[in-house]
């Protein structure tokens, strides 16, 4: 359902383009240079993995007089999405909250309080019906009757089934509005879904992570902006570009892995070298999101940069899929996978290739002994990303 | 008289309400009530106590870490694991990098709409607001020709009838006393925090992979790694420069813009030294130690307690004396709800009893809150950055006593008006100053200690199992941004079995309890002005004086059943 419409770059041959008279009008009145206008431009872009010519029509897209409104809900939420969501670099955060688009409800930073807050939300629903896009943070409690979690006396689920009934687009942050998160995990005390779970139907766009990584989530809002859809997904519907791909194949420490050398104990000489964290629990080779590549807080670092492993926070219902955390994969004792493991160190690539199978396949056997359900319908029925490609292996 | 209620209270973390009953332009009486409930101590059971700052710090994102280190604290202090000088330094740059990042935002994001007309900046003059910034500051970028492009995007959002965020606020409401240039300002320092927090965070990044929930706490010390000589420790020369760049930046920050503006708007607002003092009891854990976790003794922000404004004493503080009660609260103590309980021996089973949503006002005779009541020896405790400062100022520590007093002389104003809305916006920025001073300290030793060949960041002595007792508790503190949190832990044969959090905004925001004394917020409520009991905005001052924050403030623990074992 395009909220924009399709904006080609434009053709004119001048000296200068409407469209570059509109987006330098537009910085001027910012007090930005064009230039690092385009700069960010481009880092959306290449984000996106979009060819390098759609820097310009992202340009564009953004420097539209009448600006899409957002909407942004927290319900059983600790705000860590929305603290991810300030950090952004590119955009950044104030362009993308006061220029990109009318942020016209966001319970944690914006201006309206009490009554205004709610009418605010109101007029959104009723006057830009099908028009705006609603980011959903948070778990939905549905035991009880949903009094775990009411705003303005309304319950969470109340509000949910309203907002997210007339939006254009539904984005879902984080792990607990993906598929419940944290909340959910055993013994869910509250009856905690996901947005998905709770609100069936929904066409809903997932950005998991434990926060999502707000590179990912301001890239699909531009690529929202820029071509009145939403980027390829996964069977899960989250973002292929940004959870396409395992986090142990883009790791930074995977040669230390193929080479065998691993970290024993924490704080030992191959952990000051940076060697590969999978005997201490690391889960990059069930995880799927571009942490390595994207990197948190403007490309500073990620957890396994930063020495400690990864805990696959943007994999289905991982609280308890993929804890402990600290257990070496695979998780059920006694297959023999840490006898291969350990070999590894002498042997050549073709043994680490199958032991890597290995991983996966005992992976497999741990998620289907899971009694919990897993995320939602859909990935019983497909599998989850990081299955198919550990099946594919 | 008039029932006035405030749902969502927006521009703090989490769900709160307030209900307040208005008489004659006046407060007369109020109630605040947490209406989120997740339950994560009844999940933390039956887990690996080694990862429990894993979920724990998921408690909050917007304070995020500081559940994570009071967790990791606890579960060190009942297996006994010491940890290596350069993780406590480590934790230490990480705690104040957040503590410090959170008082920014605070200020700018969360707080400052409440006191700057956001329109009214347009009728400023640029070349004047310049003046104005560069006669309390020497920000270098303090020019007209700066002040006019802030102006000319606020202008902008005004014209295109969209302002995003500063949409449905209370422009033009009396109770805003700026003039336009202030305003103005104010704006252009809000954007210029935006930029700030986001640059300033990468500390956190650095040290554990990211920011919110860095990743890096291990039982025993922590999993960066440091190493003068080896390009892919978390730790080496060249992060070191970026640290210390990051902190310079945030100083400059904090002296140049920060604080100025905050004695700037607060120089327009004398009156609000007078008003939500509250109860006048503040109680600080005391944390960032010289030199040892433990010893309460060489903490930068001391321990202890005034009681009912007397700055001429300090009492001590007995950790056994914090009990918890749910009288007021959505929870049954399986004893009668009448006594409180230590949270040791915490209890939760959660009993909504308030009205069926949708609903128009809570019972408040009755319960009417997510959130328990903890008490210090059965009286309620205000904590935060201005229970540290005050017990700071009146335990004599010099360097709080220098800033204290020197703001003071600045306002014209005597130390009883700290106890006030603004005394807390006050002592939060002198914290935010004496926080990046002591960053810069921590990084030049963890590079003193580098270059002496001092690497350790990991004591391994009680990592595995099956070196623990068979069972154990412990507890950890930690002084987080909105005051004193206290984590509690209770191990059986490996596995957690009882959790239990306190977190600083349950002390703040906490109902009444069994004697009906009303807790901090509420008590700091009275008697406040309303110009126009339609647009309460003066509640939100003194409420948002606190920084609500309540994901922390709402928590469980169920000491005993087996519910979490069905899990695996």
């Amino acid at each position: 359902m395009p909220h924009q419409p399709f904006l080609a770059p434009s053709s004119a041959g001048k000296s200068m383009s409407p469209i570059d008279r509109s987006v330098l009008e537009l910085c001027q009145c910012h007090g930005i240079s064009r230039r690092r206008f385009l700069e960010f431009c481009t880092a959306v872009t290449a984000t996106l993995a979009l060819p390098s010519g759609y820097a310009q029509v992202v340009a564009t897209a953004l420097s539209q007089k009448k600006k899409p409104v957002l909407v942004w809900l927290e319900f059983q939420d600790c705000a860590g999405n929305t603290e991810s969501m300030l950090r952004t670099s590119h955009p950044t955060v104030e362009d993308l909250v006061l220029e990109s688009f009318s942020w016209e409800y966001h319970e944690t930073i914006m201006a309206a309080y009490g009554k205004a807050a709610e009418s605010a939300l109101e007029r959104v629903v009723r006057e830009e019906k099908g028009k705006y896009i609603v980011v959903v943070e948070g778990a939905i409690p549905t035991a009880d009757g949903g009094v775990y979690c009411t705003i303005g006396g309304r319950t969470a689920l109340d509000i949910a089934q309203e907002v997210c009934g007339s939006a254009a687009a539904i984005i879902a942050v984080g792990a607990c509005a993906w598929d419940g998160g944290l909340v959910r995990s055993g013994p869910n005390p509250t009856g905690a879904l996901g947005l998905q779970g709770a609100v069936p139907g929904l066409n809903v766009v997932n950005l998991p992570g434990c926060p999502h990584n707000s590179a990912n989530t301001a890239a699909v809002l531009v690529h929202y902006l820029t071509f009145g859809q939403m980027p390829a997904l996964d069977p899960l519907n989250r973002p292929l570009f940004a959870y396409g791909d395992i986090i142990h194949d883009q790791c930074e420490r995977r040669a230390h892995y193929d080479a065998g050398r691993f970290v024993e104990e924490w704080d030992d000489e191959g952990a000051r070298k940076g060697w590969c964290l999978y005997k201490m629990g690391c889960k990059g080779p069930e995880a799927n999101y571009n942490c390595p590549t994207v990197q948190w807080n403007g490309s500073t670092s990620w957890p396994v940069k930063a020495g400690h492993g990864c805990i696959a926070c943007a994999s289905p219902r991982f609280w308890d899929t993929k804890s402990p955390f600290y257990e070496r994969l695979p998780h059920p004792a006694g297959f023999g996978v840490d006898v291969t493991v350990s070999e590894i160190g002498w042997t050549v690539v073709g043994a680490v290739a199958v032991a890597t199978a290995a991983h996966g396949i005992t992976s497999i056997v741990r998620d289907r002994r899971s009694s919990e359900p897993t995320a939602n319908q859909a990935s019983e029925k497909t599998g989850s990303k990081e299955q198919q490609s550990r099946e594919q292996r | 008289m008039a029932r006035i209620v405030i749902d969502p209270v927006t521009r703090i973390e989490g769900h709160l309400r307030i209900e307040v009953e208005v008489n004659d332009h006046k407060v007369t009486d109020a109630w605040s009530s947490g209406t989120m409930f997740r339950g994560i101590e009844l999940i933390l059971r039956g887990r690996d106590p080694r990862e429990a700052w894993i979920w724990a710090q998921r408690i909050c994102g917007v304070c995020t870490t500081v559940h994570a280190l009071a967790s990791v604290r606890a579960v060190e202090n009942a297996l006994g694991a010491e940890i290596p000088e350069n993780a406590r330094i480590v934790r230490n740059i990480i705690a104040a990098t957040q503590n410090t990042h959170d008082h920014i935002i605070h200020f700018y994001h969360l707080h400052a709409l409440d006191w700057v007309d956001v329109m009214s900046a347009l009728k400023a003059d640029p070349a004047k607001t310049a003046q104005l910034a560069q006669s309390i500051s020497d920000w270098p970028k303090s020019s007209a020709v700066y002040f006019k492009a802030v102006q000319d995007r606020v202008k902008t959002l005004a014209d295109s009838r969209q302002l995003s965020l500063f949409g449905g606020g209370d422009w033009g409401h009396p109770a805003y006393k700026l003039p336009p240039e202030a305003n103005l300002l104010a704006v252009a320092h809000y954007i210029e925090a935006l930029k700030l927090q986001r640059e300033f965070i990468r500390i956190q990044a650095v040290l554990g992979g990211k920011n919110p929930h860095p990743q890096t706490y291990l039982m025993g010390g922590m999993a960066t790694t440091m190493d003068g000589n080896e390009a892919d420790a978390v730790i080496n020369p060249e992060r070191i420069t970026l640290l210390n760049q990051l902190v310079a930046n945030a100083q400059t920050f904090v002296r140049q813009v920060y604080l100025p503006d905050v004695l700037a708007i607060a120089g327009f607002y004398p009156e609000w030294f007078q008003h939500g003092a509250g109860i006048g009891n503040y109680m600080t854990y005391g944390d960032y130690s010289g030199d040892s976790t433990k010893s309460a003794s060489g903490f930068s922000f001391p321990r202890g307690i005034v009681l009912g404004r007397d700055l001429a004493t300090v009492l001590p503080l007995d950790p056994k004396n914090v009990t918890e009660y749910v009288t007021r609260s959505w929870y049954e103590y399986p004893d009668g709800d009448q006594a409180a309980k230590h949270p040791a021996q915490g209890v939760t089973d959660p009993k909504y009893s308030g009205p069926k949503p949708p609903y128009e006002f809570l019972k408040t005779e009755e319960k009417y809150s997510w959130m328990k009541s903890p008490r210090y020896d059965n009286k309620p405790m205000e904590v935060g950055p201005l229970a540290r400062t005050l017990v700071a100022y009146a335990s004599g520590n010099p360097q709080v006593k220098l800033l204290v007093d020197g703001t003071l002389a600045k306002l014209n104003l005597p130390p009883t008006a700290l106890f006030s809305t603004l005394g807390r916006v006050a002592a939060r920025a002198l914290e935010a100053d004496i926080m990046v001073s002591r960053l810069s300290d921590w990084v030049a030793q963890l590079d003193n200690n580098m270059a002496h060949g001092d690497v350790r960041l990991h004591n391994g002595d009680k990592w595995n199992p099956n070196s623990w007792p068979k069972s154990a508790q412990g507890f950890g503190f930690h002084e987080a941004p909105r005051g004193s949190l206290g984590h509690w832990v209770e191990i059986d044969n490996k596995k957690i079995v009882n959790y239990q959090v306190i977190a600083p905004s349950t002390w703040n925001a906490g109902p009444r309890d069994v004697q009906q004394q009303r807790g901090p917020y509420e008590a700091a409520l009275l008697d406040t002005p309303i110009a126009d009991p339609e647009r309460p905005l003066e509640v939100l001052r003194t409420v948002h004086s606190f920084d609500p924050c309540l994901a922390c403030a709402v928590h469980v623990v169920q000491a005993n059943g087996a519910a979490r074992d069905k899990r695996r």
